[in-house]
């Protein structure tokens, strides 16, 4: 069979370049670089995966239809972090016209307030208009 | 293909020379040659790897949106995981990957006592991982940190680290139920190789083992970062 065999070497550089970039990764944690920790950990998340996706998963040798489906699982991953994330941390930003900032869906950012609107609720349902 | 039947049996007993055999016993009769066959089972493998990326996606997603909106009981939360435990299971599973892409390249070079060698290695290295995952859940059992009616915490956020620890459970507990259907993959692989059922010209089921086993490994490079080191520096300070 024709598949490609990849020297021993590759594969123990492969596992040297993983081991450095989690040194790596762990020492960054522990300096603060304030918002830029998370995408740090991530970005080097991101190349050690591709590392193992390239060269242990055989990927830079596999035909295109294969690199293609393995493109797509990243693609729908983004779809499905960037659809949600866009409406959830969009609410709030726009008020529409005769509403209140406090109308609609709006995210509270941190801890829920204690039970405020809880025994106000039961009050509330005789309140409505009785249906005709 | 012109005429079905007859012409089926050519091309591979004349690329792989199995002689009067007419071809390898692996190829199915659907496919021409034993690298069509190869490449579409690769294929496959991919598709299904790709819905288990979406399978973890909707559980990353719970984590960063939770994440955005509750970020000091994610500190909190995260803070709580044993660094020390995490770092050598990932050092253990990255180990693990390397003994199976050279479990994979022993089978493609014919070598099958490497190849039953590598794969036992990879197993014993799993079954390190699992065996260090469970006393880290021993520990969190201990100290009644497991989400439910009997959780406790000392915090500020208690009820919101109750939902981290809850995806951790949920994120590490699938990715441990992935290591064991991996480990039964490979025991199988390591009969079948021990049985010398595989060679250079088919040795199709090693390697997708391998795909399934690397998307594992896959899985804990983004599990240990974002469950126990991301906010490590909040503690440094």
């Amino acid at each position: 069979m024709s598949g490609h065999i990849s020297p021993k070497s590759t594969y123990y550089a492969i596992f040297g370049a993983l081991m450095v970039l989690t040194a790596v990764t762990v020492t960054v944690a522990f300096i603060n670089l304030g918002a830029l920790n998370f995408p740090v950990a991530l970005g080097i998340a991101i190349v050690k995966a591709t590392l193992v996706i390239l060269f242990f998963m055989h990927v830079k040798y596999s035909s295109r239809l294969t690199k293609l489906i393995c493109g797509t699982a990243f693609f729908f991953l983004m779809v499905l972090f960037g659809l949600t994330l866009s409406d959830y941390l969009s609410r709030g930003w726009f008020t529409a016209p005769g509403g209140t900032a406090g109308a609609g869906t709006q995210v509270t950012i941190g801890p829920p307030a204690p039970t405020e609107g809880e025994p106000a609720e039961p009050a509330e349902e005789p309140a409505r208009a009785p249906e005709p | 293909m012109p005429d079905g039947v007859a012409a089926h049996a050519d091309p591979p007993a004349s690329a792989t020379g199995f002689g009067g055999a007419g071809h390898h016993p692996a190829l199915q009769h659907h496919f021409q040659t034993l690298d069509q066959q190869h490449e579409a089972a690769t294929l496959g493998m991919w598709i299904f790897l790709v819905t288990e990326v979406m399978f973890f996606g909707g559980l990353l997603m719970a984590y960063l949106l939770y994440r955005v909106w509750y970020p000091e009981a994610w500190s909190e939360g995260s803070l709580e995981l044993d660094i020390i435990q995490g770092g050598v299971n990932t050092v253990v599973l990255i180990a693990s990957s390397l003994t199976m892409a050279l479990a994979v390249r022993a089978a493609q070079t014919g070598l099958q006592k490497a190849t039953v060698r590598w794969l036992l290695v990879t197993m014993a290295l799993g079954l390190t991982f699992l065996v260090i995952k469970f006393f880290e859940y021993k520990h969190k059992y201990d100290l009644n940190h497991i989400p439910g009616p009997d959780f406790e915490f000392e915090g500020p956020h208690a009820a919101q680290v109750q939902i981290f620890l809850s995806l951790y459970f949920g994120l590490t507990g699938l990715h441990a139920l992935h290591m064991v259907v991996g480990f039964s993959l490979l025991a199988v692989m390591c009969w079948m190789a021990h049985r010398r059922r595989f060679s250079p010209e088919w040795y199709t089921p090693v390697e997708l083992s391998g795909l399934y086993w690397h998307f594992v490994d896959i899985v804990w490079i983004f599990l240990f970062p974002l469950l126990y080191l991301v906010d490590r520096a909040r503690q440094a300070g």
